[in-house]
């Protein structure tokens, strides 16, 4: 099998893949998302799609709870992490196969509890109440206590007769070498968060508080036929993370194939 | 899941180094009591911002489930006990038979496209190196983009009447089908989707494992004789084992969850029982019907489901993964 024949089953696959992404752009821009040719060019449904929803809105709201559940699970998960790694407590064995546990339970049993219990702490259709859920990541806490085992001790123990607290420790010492992997984490916590759909469905009614994943569902059930609409939403709803994506793709596809390994 | 800060001795009154007392190890100097303290503190600096949630909006609400899957409740009203009356309910629903079924056919034709294309294009990509990143690159678009974005594009190109899909189909003059409107083609629409979106994140995955497979076994094998089939089937599909068996756990475990496509493609249309799944089926009896002591029960006969068929295939993979 020659050379050539394995780079034209390459584009192919690659054409697979981009084709869709193209045509949601040409039918955005297409009246009724049909697309003739020539393609048309009306931004028309960018502007409908302002007016229907408040779309600015909707996306700081989904930068700023993706970054702060990515921002409290690293944080939260790295202390805890530390913990583990490199704290003698009675208990720690059975604390830790509680945190295995957790990671065990899939959001999809926990979705009618955790609402009842967001409805009894008066949380539903909130910010808070959308957050809660990810503070804390089991998932996390196992991941970076692997990096946390693999620093070597004797450089804490050489910071610790320097007189350090474990706090500092952690900070300085351990924080920056375990980097690699606080992104990996990071990347993985922020796309969860970005494109979380269930939760936010359950717990949000008001848009000014839903995120874009949960407001393009809606756009869709009010706009059911004029998919130019539906389809501008998913064009610029894909638009911020394509930004992401294309600054940290290296370390998105490294940390992913680090993980199957394992 | 605090440490316990007990161990009091008579301490109070000593001053100087003199506080480390037998067993105690080396502790630094002050009184042992504070030490102690002190020591359970840092545990709680580092535990308490991880644990307190995990407990509050994990475990309470686990505990809280299984609660109230032993009542009857409509989320206003008084619960009322019925025991274990809501699991032998479900499991005699028909809905509940269906919603796995479909779950389970989700799973049947979603797995082989992923592995068999994720395993064709790795490969592939294992053979180049020029333009190999780019490629990966864009294979893994649809993996970034969320589930939603992912089922409105298909649904719009699958559209019976104006998608693109059936528009080609039409010029090869082939009538496409009813694609997600349909009883027989919802579920496959469904399955198109989600391998489109998952194929870069297998492919990764095997890649991974791939570049991992020694070029000296490879080339060895190829000095006996051994033609390009045998070394496939015989060296690199065995050394590939731990990379296949996270794949089919991950998405077995992903599949039985699948819920935001199959919702935002066909729930409230034409085929929407006919390719109701698990997930669905726990939010449609809590938030549209109200049973939410059903609800309860139904997620954790799902998630056993999951736990069993984890367990079987790790189970299993003892036999024919090469763990190395």
């Amino acid at each position: 099998m020659g050379n050539r024949l394995v780079y034209a089953a390459l584009v192919l696959a690659g054409l697979v893949m981009l084709a869709p992404f193209g045509w949601t752009v040409l039918a955005s821009l297409s009246p009724g998302g049909v697309v003739e040719w020539p393609p048309g060019g009306s931004l028309g449904a960018y502007g409908e799609l302002l007016r229907a929803m408040p779309f600015w809105r909707i996306l700081v709201n989904s930068v700023v709870v993706a970054a702060l559940s990515t921002g409290l699970q690293v944080g939260t998960s790295a202390l805890a992490a530390y913990g583990f790694a490199r704290l003698e407590f009675p208990g720690k064995e059975a604390i830790f196969v509680v945190y295995l546990a957790t990671l065990m339970i899939p959001m999809q049993v926990l979705v009618v509890p955790l609402f009842i219990e967001m409805r009894s702490l008066d949380l539903v259709d909130t910010y808070a109440g959308l957050l809660a859920p990810t503070i804390a990541s089991g998932f996390g806490v196992y991941f970076l206590r692997q990096a946390v085992r693999q620093v070597p001790r004797e450089l804490d123990e050489a910071a610790v007769i320097d007189g350090a607290g474990h706090l500092r420790v952690f900070a300085s010492v351990v924080l920056p070498l375990v980097r690699p992997a606080l992104a990996t984490f990071a990347i993985f916590s922020f796309m969860a968060s970005w494109n979380a759909f269930l939760w936010p469905l359950v717990i949000l009614r008001s848009p000014e508080f839903m995120t874009l994943p949960l407001g393009l569902a809606n756009l869709h059930g009010q706009f059911t036929t004029e998919w130019d609409v539906v389809m501008a939403g998913s064009v610029v709803s894909v638009l911020p993370i394509l930004a992401v994506y294309v600054l940290a793709q290296r370390h998105v596809i490294a940390g992913v194939a680090r993980t199957g390994l394992k | 899941m605090t440490a316990r800060t007990t161990g009091t001795r008579p301490d109070a009154g000593h001053a100087g180094p003199s506080g480390s007392g037998p067993g105690d190890g080396p502790v630094p100097a002050g009184p042992p009591r504070r030490a102690k303290v002190r020591k359970a503190a840092t545990v709680l600096l580092f535990l308490a911002p991880s644990a307190v949630p995990l407990v509050l909006f994990t475990l309470v609400p686990m505990a809280g489930s299984l609660w109230v899957s032993l009542h009857e409740w409509n989320l206003i009203g008084a619960m009322r006990w019925t025991g274990l009356g809501n699991y032998a309910g479900i499991l005699r629903d028909g809905d509940t038979w269906r919603a796995l079924g479909n779950t389970t056919l989700y799973i049947a034709g979603y797995l082989p496209l992923v592995y068999v294309g994720g395993l064709g294009l790795a490969m592939a990509l294992n053979r180049v190196t020029r333009g190999r990143d780019l490629f990966r690159a864009v294979y893994f678009l649809p993996v970034i983009t969320s589930w939603v974005v992912v089922a409105l594009i298909w649904k719009w190109l699958l559209n019976p009447s104006e998608g693109i899909v059936n528009k080609l189909l039409a010029v090869i003059g082939v009538e496409g089908p009813g694609w997600w409107t349909s009883d027989a083609w919802a579920l496959p629409s469904v399955i198109i989707a989600a391998a489109w979106k998952d194929l870069g994140f297998v492919m990764v995955i095997l890649l991974a494992g791939l570049q991992a497979v020694p070029a000296e076994a490879l080339e060895a094998a190829r000095v006996d004789g051994a033609n390009a089939w045998q070394r496939f089937r015989h060296i690199t599909l065995p050394l590939l084992s731990p990379s296949t068996a996270f794949v089919l756990v991950i998405s077995c475990i992903s599949g039985f969850q699948v819920f935001d496509q199959v919702y935002v493609m066909t729930s409230g249309g034409p085929a929407a029982a006919a390719s109701e799944v698990m997930v669905e089926r726990v939010y449609d009896l809590t938030f549209r019907y109200g049973r939410v002591g059903d609800a309860s029960a139904l997620s954790w006969v799902l998630f056993l489901v999951i736990l069993l068929v984890t367990v079987v295939q790790v189970r299993l993979q003892r036999r024919w993964v090469n763990y190395g």
